[in-house]
């Protein structure tokens, strides 16, 4: 699944479209390089978000992060019970550790965010 | 996702490092620029090393901290020219708290909070002094203090760069610091009151231990030759890791003493700052001394401070960060936010903040503005974590 997920240089990864939906987490770079997770604020469900646009906030011990949205869409569904357990994103931030679902208002833009191989790149590591 | 999660630009050359420095970026250190040195923020998790603190043992490396030593026949009285604090009849391995200020009618001027010792006399029975200076404010207060010497009888020498100084702090610090030495420098040390020091051979290297710290805990600050930092270092680790001890950075100190209800000097504590509006009257002796900015101070002790340094307990895990609006009854702005975090210990977000008198008892419900969202907090007393009873006794007034 992973060799599929497509990755924002903000360290969100997105995955393909399936039944017209995507889902949306943070890399486990992010997460290693954030540490000490201890509050997340998710979006609304409905909202409509262009990509780049801050869905919501991760803070960690030392600081607060936005989360932004890699595409533009409409978030249909949010990882409720992930606030309450943060320890998630640690232990699958590819999956159970999801954050949100997203409907792309156009799926050809995902295919123009970086591959693993670019993200990896991109932080000298690997992402998980 | 933003910026904090990039990797680091490389840092300009011109920052400092500790005699350990090369050892925390070698242990999986998070090194961070931290007012002109190359600091450990953390090593894993900033809420791990704050929590072993709290139940057994946190070693921190402060060798940023200044460190002057003030000698000559002089020295004594000297300081107690210039500190806001009673230098005169502090006592052989005495500790005391002051402020470091300059002349200025007003508004007042602080260039510094401090730790003044007067460390073993010598052999002729002259003081030698010591102060402990924060980082960022040491080439300034060492200029001003230079600039105030006199002709003769007073020698200032910053050791900072020759010296390293470990913290262990934590219940278990004082007996581990004592077991690494001989029987009898052990019970020198496992004797100091709070505030009091002690010359000791710790794992084989000549030390100054003191039982202070910046964490609320018990413990001790150990200062060595900078060639002894690395080994005397691995020697505390080595006896602190089988006690659920470990290493710790900058981060968990700062939560720490955020716990704690300490000041930070550029947080809490400014150049301007009203002490008294910071409860740090008992740093500040007027009666019947002279000292740079005595004038200033008199005047704020006789007058009402605009805003006063409170606790705020936010019960959620949303922290209020410095310069958080604090809100009154009505929406308006009755107070800012100095310091604010999760506190581990807690469990969860705590903060000071200095707000108008009016708003500042203890059950006051007040709001915190924190970027979009209002989050409702409590005014409680400070400190917000209190240690067991036990350790050290407490240090004397003066």
């Amino acid at each position: 699944m992973l060799k599929d997920v497509r990755f924002a240089k903000s360290h969100e990864w997105i995955s393909p479209v399936a039944g017209g939906v995507a889902t949306v987490g943070i890399s486990a770079y992010a997460v290693e390089a954030l540490t000490d997770l201890v509050f997340m604020q998710l979006p609304a469900v409905g909202r409509k978000v262009k990509a780049g646009e801050s869905i919501g906030e991760i803070e960690s011990v030392k600081a607060v992060s936005d989360l932004y949205a890699p595409v533009s869409g409409e978030i249909v569904e949010v990882n409720s019970t992930l606030p309450d357990h943060l320890e998630t994103l640690g232990q699958d931030p590819f999956g159970a550790g999801w954050i949100v679902k997203i409907r792309p208002d156009d799926p050809a833009n995902i295919d123009a965010l970086l591959d693993r191989a670019a993200y990896e790149a991109l932080i000298g590591s690997q992402p998980h | 996702m933003s910026d904090s999660v990039t990797p680091p630009l490389p840092r300009p050359t011109s920052l400092r490092e500790t005699p350990l420095g090369q050892w925390h970026a070698a242990h999986g250190g998070r090194m961070v620029d931290f007012a002109g040195w190359t600091m450990p923020v953390q090593y894993a998790s900033i809420v791990d090393e704050h929590l072993a603190t709290r139940s057994s043992v946190g070693l921190f490396d402060v060798s940023h901290m200044g460190r002057l030593s003030v000698t000559g026949p002089g020295a004594l009285d000297w300081l107690e020219s210039m500190l806001t604090r009673k230098v005169a009849g502090i006592v052989p391995g005495q500790f005391r708290y002051t402020l470091v200020t300059a002349d200025a009618p007003a508004p007042v001027v602080i260039l510094d909070d401090a730790l003044v010792s007067r460390d073993s006399d010598a052999a002729d029975g002259t003081p030698r002094m010591g102060l402990v200076i924060n980082a960022g404010n040491r080439e300034r207060v060492v200029a001003w203090l230079r600039s105030r010497l006199p002709a003769t009888g007073v020698d200032l020498v910053d050791h900072t760069l020759d010296t390293a100084m470990i913290a262990v702090q934590g219940p278990k610090g004082v007996d581990l610091v004592a077991g690494l030495s001989s029987e009898g420098d052990g019970t020198r040390i496992r004797a100091l009151g709070n505030y009091r020091g002690t010359t000791a051979t710790v794992a084989g290297h000549a030390a100054a231990v003191s039982r202070t710290g910046y964490t609320g805990e018990d413990g001790v600050e150990v200062t060595v030759a900078a060639v002894d930092a690395v080994a005397v270092w691995e020697a505390i680790l080595a006896a602190a890791v089988p006690l659920g001890g470990r290493s710790c950075g900058l981060g968990a100190r700062d939560t720490l003493r955020l716990e704690a209800g300490m000041p930070l000097y550029g947080h809490e504590l400014h150049a301007d700052s009203d002490p008294f509006a910071l409860g740090l009257g008992l740093a500040v002796n007027l009666e019947g001394r002279t000292f740079p900015g005595r004038g200033a101070l008199a005047v704020l002790k006789a007058g009402q401070p605009e805003r006063i340094r409170i606790g705020l307990d936010l019960g959620s895990k949303r922290s209020a960060r410095e310069g958080n609006p604090v809100l009154g009854g009505a929406g308006g702005e009755i107070g800012v936010v100095t310091s604010g975090s999760f506190a581990p210990t807690i469990g969860h977000a705590v903060a000071m903040a200095m707000v108008a008198p009016a708003f500042a008892s203890e059950g006051t419900v007040v709001e915190i503005a924190i970027r979009d969202a209002r989050q409702q907090a409590r005014v409680v007393g400070l400190p917000f974590h209190r240690r067991p009873p036990g350790g050290g006794k407490p240090p004397a007034a003066g």
